[in-house]
């Protein structure tokens, strides 16, 4: 629903309020999926830090005009394409919730019954992330680092041209 | 059969939805910061379908305790936590990129940008 007002939107403010709500509505979804991790941290990330960064941006951006309406029938063509062969390839999906689904069949059964006695942490999420699966959380940090230098870069050289001029 | 085909396959459709509002948002408004937030949208779908598939009928949260036998599947979770932090991570960078292209050409503004291209 939320999406919905958000391609109605006309003021950029408003679409960045917005879009923080969305990402708290999605948080609450996923405590409902069962997974609490996720919403903690979409709850902060999502709808805290990104929120922030857009205003941030958006204030050192300074004039605005609202959006203006363009003819947009090929772009909702080309979404409602996508859309139904989306569709009709969820018909191929297990069933939701099915607990004989083939993602719960391969490493999962492992981590749930000895990642207690082998990492000794309770929250499993937390065990996966820092001992088993430990290499992804260093490339993760590794993206994170990139995006950091790019964006130093990015803003540094900004700086230098006011220092110029 | 219909109704059990909704059933099971809801909470992708709903994945599959947003996401082909956060596609639309992206290819159809030229404001560059509306833009992130529908890539942000588009995002989220994603990662709303990657949680659905780890959701266990009658599972709780993946934390050990006593009492409960029953958990959801702990690795989409991992896999999500993830991609949550890259993409504020390139979120973040493609703000950035909206500065400057702000500083450059005075404008968020994909078609005003288009036409001060067009005059150079």
């Amino acid at each position: 629903m939320t999406a919905l007002m958000i391609i109605n939107m006309r003021n950029i403010l408003s679409v960045i309020m917005l879009g923080g709500i969305y990402s708290l509505i999605s948080a609450i979804l996923f405590v409902v999926l069962d997974a609490v991790d996720v919403a903690f941290t979409e709850a902060a990330v999502g709808a805290g830090i990104s929120t922030v960064l857009f205003l941030s941006a958006f204030a050192i951006t300074g004039k605005h005009h609202d959006l203006k309406r363009r003819n947009h029938f090929p772009a909702l063509l080309a979404v409602l394409v996508m859309g139904a062969g989306l569709m009709y390839s969820t018909l191929d999906m297990p069933a939701w919730g099915d607990a004989e689904a083939p993602v719960h069949q391969h490493v999962a059964p492992r981590y749930l019954e000895d990642s207690y006695a082998e990492v000794g942490v309770p929250n499993i999420v937390t065990s996966v992330l820092a001992s088993y699966r430990g290499f992804d959380t260093l490339g993760e940090v590794t993206v994170v680092f990139t995006a950091l230098i790019a964006v130093l870069l990015l803003l540094g050289a900004i700086r230098e041209d006011e220092d110029q001029s | 059969m219909i109704s059990a085909l909704i059933n099971d396959l809801y909470a992708y459709w709903i994945s599959v939805l947003l996401m082909m509002a956060g596609l639309y948002i992206v290819i159809d408004h030229s404001n560059l910061f509306k833009k992130l937030v529908g890539l942000n949208i588009f995002q989220t779908s994603v990662f709303i379908m990657f949680i659905a598939m780890g959701k266990v009928d009658g599972g709780t949260a993946p934390i050990i305790e006593k009492g409960y036998t029953v958990f959801s599947n702990p690795l989409p979770h991992v896999l999500i936590l993830t991609a949550i932090v890259v993409s504020i991570a390139t979120t973040s960078v493609g703000l950035a990129l909206v500065v400057k292209i702000n500083k450059h050409y005075q404008s968020v503004d994909e078609q005003e940008i288009e036409k001060i291209e067009l005059q150079e």
